[in-house]
Formats: structure tokens, sequence, C-alpha cells
């Protein structure tokens, strides 16, 4: 055998290890409510695409190669219709506001609770999440612990209508999301707040 | 009410654990979760844990809302597992890896994606997607088509 036949019988050999077939991938990015679209970097390998405008789309050949693409709306409820009609209801999100410094509603807010009561009959199995937040006023140790108990306070409010405890996660997240962006220190009431997120 | 049919089914589903990263919230079909071993079929109102594979048949779909409100959904076919979810609700960072191993999955980003872009990953048998906060879906071939 000469060494040109040899080679070409270890060249066979690898093609031959390497024929696992690639099963063909295909991700494409959709617009949001808003009409905008995220980002999803794909990568393989060496290889890398960034997907950032909706419709963009990325698929793996059966050879292995990335291939940039673009799918049409109709394309996209043919191929994963029944998979989208199964995504759970979007998370639906309600601002409840504080008195400040105090874990008590305003009045506004407190005929607000009805209103997530009537989104909860939509659902199948709700649960719930609710999330406290402070204003700047405070060192965060303080503001962790205040928004802690405002949320507590919310829940003992969603159990008094009848929502079971085990449904209702709570958490404070003190002053690191301000809805209103302030220096510390500033009191500002649309900061003081609960959010309630029915899914 | 509804309500209370909700309440009941979540009676019957068993009480929210620490160990619950996600809840079904929609299903159709034949489908299953696959956990320490046995086999349950997939009911809406059950609790979704780290390492749990979904197994959905050709009628088959589910849907699961994470606690960080990141859905997700797999169609017929499909098998999705959750290798890793972790996620801190006061500061929320975290980290969600998931892989499709065939079939078709549809996605809709959550908190912890905000909070750190490369928070979230889908795995596939050929690649590795990094989600920075947004809506896709994604498709794996069955061997041989």
């Amino acid at each position: 055998m000469t060494a040109r036949t040899t080679l070409c019988v270890v060249l066979a050999l690898l093609a031959c290890s390497c024929a696992t077939p690639i099963r063909e991938e295909t991700v494409v990015v959709l617009p949001g409510p808003d009409g905008k679209s995220g980002t999803v970097v794909v990568q393989r390998e060496g290889a890398r695409q960034v997907l950032d405008s909706p419709y963009a789309a990325n698929v793996v050949r059966g050879d292995g190669s990335l291939e940039a693409s673009r799918a049409s709306a109709l394309q996209i409820s043919e191929s994963f219709g029944t998979t989208l009609a199964a995504l759970p209801a979007r998370p639906t999100t309600f601002l409840l506001y504080f008195i400040t410094a105090k874990d008590e509603l305003t009045a506004e807010s407190t005929a607000d609770l009805d209103k997530v009561l009537a989104d909860m009959r939509t659902r199948p199995v709700p649960d719930i999440a609710v999330t406290g937040h402070t204003d700047t006023v405070g060192t965060s140790e303080y503001n962790d612990r205040l928004s802690m108990q405002r949320a507590e306070r919310v829940k003992g409010f969603l159990t008094g209508i009848g929502i079971p405890p085990d449904r209702i996660q709570t958490a404070g997240r003190g002053k690191r999301e301000l809805l209103v962006p302030t220096a510390d220190g500033i009191d500002e009431p649309r900061n003081r707040r609960v959010e309630i997120n029915v899914r | 009410m509804r309500w209370i049919s909700a309440v009941l089914l979540g009676a019957f589903v068993g009480a929210a654990s620490a160990n619950d990263v996600g809840q079904v919230k929609v299903t159709k079909g034949v489908a299953h979760v696959e956990r320490d071993g046995a086999r349950m079929p997939v009911v809406v109102g059950m609790p979704i844990r780290q390492s749990d594979k979904l197994v959905t048949g050709a009628d088959g779909t589910v849907g699961v809302t994470f606690a960080d409100n990141s859905l997700l959904s797999a169609g017929p076919n499909s098998t999705l597992v959750v290798d890793k979810f972790s996620f801190n609700a006061s500061t929320h960072e975290g980290q969600f890896d998931a892989s499709l191993q065939r079939g078709t999955l549809a996605v809709i980003s959550g908190k912890m994606v905000k909070q750190s872009p490369d928070a979230m990953r889908i795995r596939t048998p050929a690649s590795i997607l990094g989600v920075r906060g947004t809506e896709f879906v994604v498709k794996v071939a069955d061997p041989g088509s």
C-alpha cells in the first residue's frame, strides 16, 4: 500500500467518524409586544451569530454550518403555532403604593386589590409574586427590611380576600429598582410601591 | 367560581416547595415529567424543579412559568431538560440553563436576563443560545428528517 492510499484510507475513516448526522436546527427571534426584539447569540464550535431583529433566524445545516436566514410570520405560525399556543399567559403586573415610611397602602391602592383578584380569576392555576420596593431614604439594610415588610403586608391583604398563602411568594428588593430614578435620600412616593405579578 | 377549582387543583398537586422553580400552566395531549427516575404525567398546576425532563408525545404540549417570570413552552414530540435554575428575588441574580434535545421550544425571557444578560442559556444538540432578553423559538429536527 502506498503512502497515498494509506492517507486516503485514514481520511475516509475520519470522514466516517464524523458522519454522525447533525440534525437541522432553527432559531428565530420574535418581536415582543412592542414590536421590537431582543437578542439571541447562537454559538456552534468556533462560529457565532447574533440575532437581534424581529424574525432574524439562524439555521444549523446537516453539515454543521451556521447559516443566517430570515423567517416570516406565516412560517412561524406553521412551524411553531402549536408550541406558541402552549406558552403560559404573560404575568400581569399591578403596582400598589404606600404612605411614607409605613407599610400602609394609599386608599387608591387598597381599592386596586380587587383588580388583582379579578385577574387571578382569568387564570387556570394562578400564583402570585409580591415584590416590595422603597424610596431612597435610609440605608440599604433598612430599605431591604422595609420592602420585605411591605410585601408581607400585601400578602396579608391577599390572603385576607381568600387567596391561599402557599400560592403567594414574597420578596423585598429595597431601593435596587427605582420606578422613578432619584438621588439617594429622596422621598419619592412613586418608588414606595409593591409590585404584584399574577401569573 | 373558577377560583375555587384552582384552589382545589392546587391542593391536589401539592403545596409549593422550596425546590420548585416553576409551575405548569398549560398542557395538552400526552406529556410527562421524568424526575429522579420516576415518570409522572404532566398536569396543570404541577411544580417543576431543577433537573426535570419534560417529554411530549405527538399531540402533547407543555407551558411552564418560572420563578423569574420566564415563560417556556415545548411543542409536540419534544424533550426539554431544566438543567439549572436559580433566582434571587431580591437581587434578580440567577442562572437558567435548559436543553432542547429534540422538538420545538418557545421562550419569553424573564427578570434575571434583564439583570444580567448572560444568565440564560439554551443548549441544543449542535449549539448554545445565549439569551439577551427576548422572545424566540427553536426547532431541533428529528433524526432522519
